[in-house]
């Protein structure tokens, strides 16, 4: 398989001008890519920089160097210094994100949430509606809660809720920030055999997992996040 | 046409961009006013200009809907028929058109933008009339079909805006303004005036809105929660001056410069 996404001398620093204007060097020199079919594991304690480097690596934090490369629609694309309209349709067409948490839109129907990428490409709303409820139905989320907006919804059905509109349409480049943290036994192996459909059907997959059972079923390739002794001159500059 | 066709057609027309601001300045006085301001705003994007109370966001919302005259800089803006126009050097009276067809302005006072004194469906109607529209059975149809799509009962469609409700008559607003049709809309604090619960209602439509007819925006706001859902992207403003720009959740998640740092902590969580 190709590669999807190549990341070179990637790093990331945080300049806290509220505080002192203490900077703090979260991602320094890092190298890596990722080909389809391939699942990259992000390895390092708390701390390490794992959640920073998928934000860094998705457009949400702005890097400080380096590069981020990515196969967007047949052309190589550099997403460090991109403008926002084209990191957007990255977002929509090639680079998906799933996290542990919702990011609640009011009034608006659980099957609206789930279909929302599929509607951003273009499908038509029958097609994308039978995706949605086939997922909500495979992670156990009741029919009767499809109409209601997610609001009000438990911490795991909202959890539940964003993976399937996280794995709603294909992603070339997949970045999951553990999406099977506190997930029940039987949803957690529906999150993993989707990880591993998609896996099959040619994503490049980045991911952050603390459970040993779910890394071990999908991971291909390890990085290792531990944090580099900096260098005099870094340590002078700080 | 099939929603795939729309799309490609829709990405053809987002290539170039509809509005281009070069160097705009308008100062009343030293860091009162703005300054220096330039940017692209393509079909179908959602700008968002935030910053504190007296920072020039209003000013800058001004100058680019052509209601009042750059000190220096300028503006191109791409006309339906793919012809440009230079902002500033149209006479008055072709700037007037363009803000009453290919573009909107809603205010923050439903009251500046709305005319008390006729109906609901008159309200509505007064852009399709001044198109040449004079069938009155048409500009009824339209009067009723955009109240329901603002979720306003069309059996109010004789009545007074005075009659109706803060966040009602802000919705009227929005169906005054999107019922010719326009690419471009400004926005001032649309949310501004309204409590809480039918803020939610109202930025709902507007998402909705936005996207359906894939209307390009520039959205005044102080509300940061407000910019997060509609915005694509951000300007920071503070003493007349853009401090920072970028992608919505970039500038909301990360932000570099000093003054946006201290505006995104200063927001209570909840």
């Amino acid at each position: 398989m190709n590669t999807l996404i190549e990341v070179q001398d990637l790093s990331k620093t945080f300049t806290l001008h509220q505080q002192n204007g203490v900077v703090l060097n979260v991602l320094r020199g890092l190298n890596f890519s990722v080909r389809g079919g391939e699942c990259l594991v992000l390895h390092g304690q708390s701390g390490a920089g794992k959640s920073t480097l998928l934000r860094t690596l998705y457009g949400n934090y702005l890097p400080a160097g380096g590069s981020i490369r990515v196969l967007h629609e047949g052309q190589w694309l550099e997403l460090v210094g991109a403008e926002p309209r084209e990191v957007l349709t990255v977002r929509q067409q090639t680079l998906g994100y799933v996290s542990q948490f919702l990011r609640v839109i009011p009034r608006v129907a659980t099957l609206d949430v789930v279909m929302e990428p599929a509607l951003g490409r273009g499908w038509d709303r029958e097609k994308a509606k039978a995706r949605a409820e086939d997922l909500l139905t495979r992670l156990n989320i009741p029919q009767r809660l499809w109409q209601l907006a997610p609001g009000t919804f438990s911490g795991g059905e909202q959890q539940r809720v964003n993976i399937a509109r996280g794995f709603m349409v294909d992603w070339p480049v997949m970045l999951l920030d553990e999406p099977t943290a506190s997930l029940d036994e039987t949803n957690r192996k529906v999150v993993l055999e989707l990880m591993n459909e998609a896996k099959a059907a040619g994503a490049a997959l980045i991911g952050i997992f603390h459970d040993v059972a779910a890394r071990e079923a999908v991971a291909d390739r390890h990085l290792d996040m531990t944090p580099v002794e900096m260098t005099t001159k870094e340590l002078l500059q700080c | 046409m099939s929603a795939a066709a729309l799309l490609k057609d829709r990405q053809a027309e987002r290539a170039e961009p509809l509005l281009k601001v070069h160097g705009l300045s308008r100062l009343y006085g030293p860091e009162k006013g703005c300054q220096d301001v330039s940017f692209d705003l393509y079909p179908g994007e959602v700008l968002g200009i935030v910053g504190e109370s007296g920072s020039g966001k209003s000013t800058l919302l001004s100058l680019l809907s052509g209601r009042c005259l750059p000190d220096a800089g300028g503006i191109d803006y791409r006309r339906k028929d793919g012809r440009w126009v230079d902002l500033y050097s149209a006479s008055e009276a072709e700037r007037r058109t363009l803000l009453r067809t290919e573009w909107g302005f809603v205010e923050q006072n439903p009251r500046d933008g709305l005319r008390m004194a006729v109906s609901a469906g008159a309200n509505i109607g007064e852009r399709l009339m001044a198109q040449g529209k004079r069938n009155y059975q048409e500009l009824r149809a339209a009067g009723i079909d955009w109240l329901s799509q603002v979720e306003i009962d069309p059996l109010r469609i004789d009545d007074l805006p005075r009659t109706f409700s803060g966040g009602m008559q802000q919705r009227l607003q929005i169906a005054r303004n999107l019922v010719s049709g326009p690419r471009l809309v400004f926005m001032d604090e649309p949310t501004g005036g309204l409590d809480v619960s039918v803020q939610a209602r109202l930025l709902d439509l507007l998402r909705g809105l936005v996207r359906e007819l894939d209307l390009a925006v520039v959205i005044v706001t102080h509300d940061l929660a407000v910019a997060r859902l509609l915005a694509d992207r951000l300007m920071v403003m503070r003493r007349s001056r853009v401090v920072e720009s970028g992608l919505t959740d970039q500038i909301l998640d990360d932000p570099q410069h000093p003054y946006s740092q201290l505006l995104v902590s200063s927001v209570l969580q909840s």
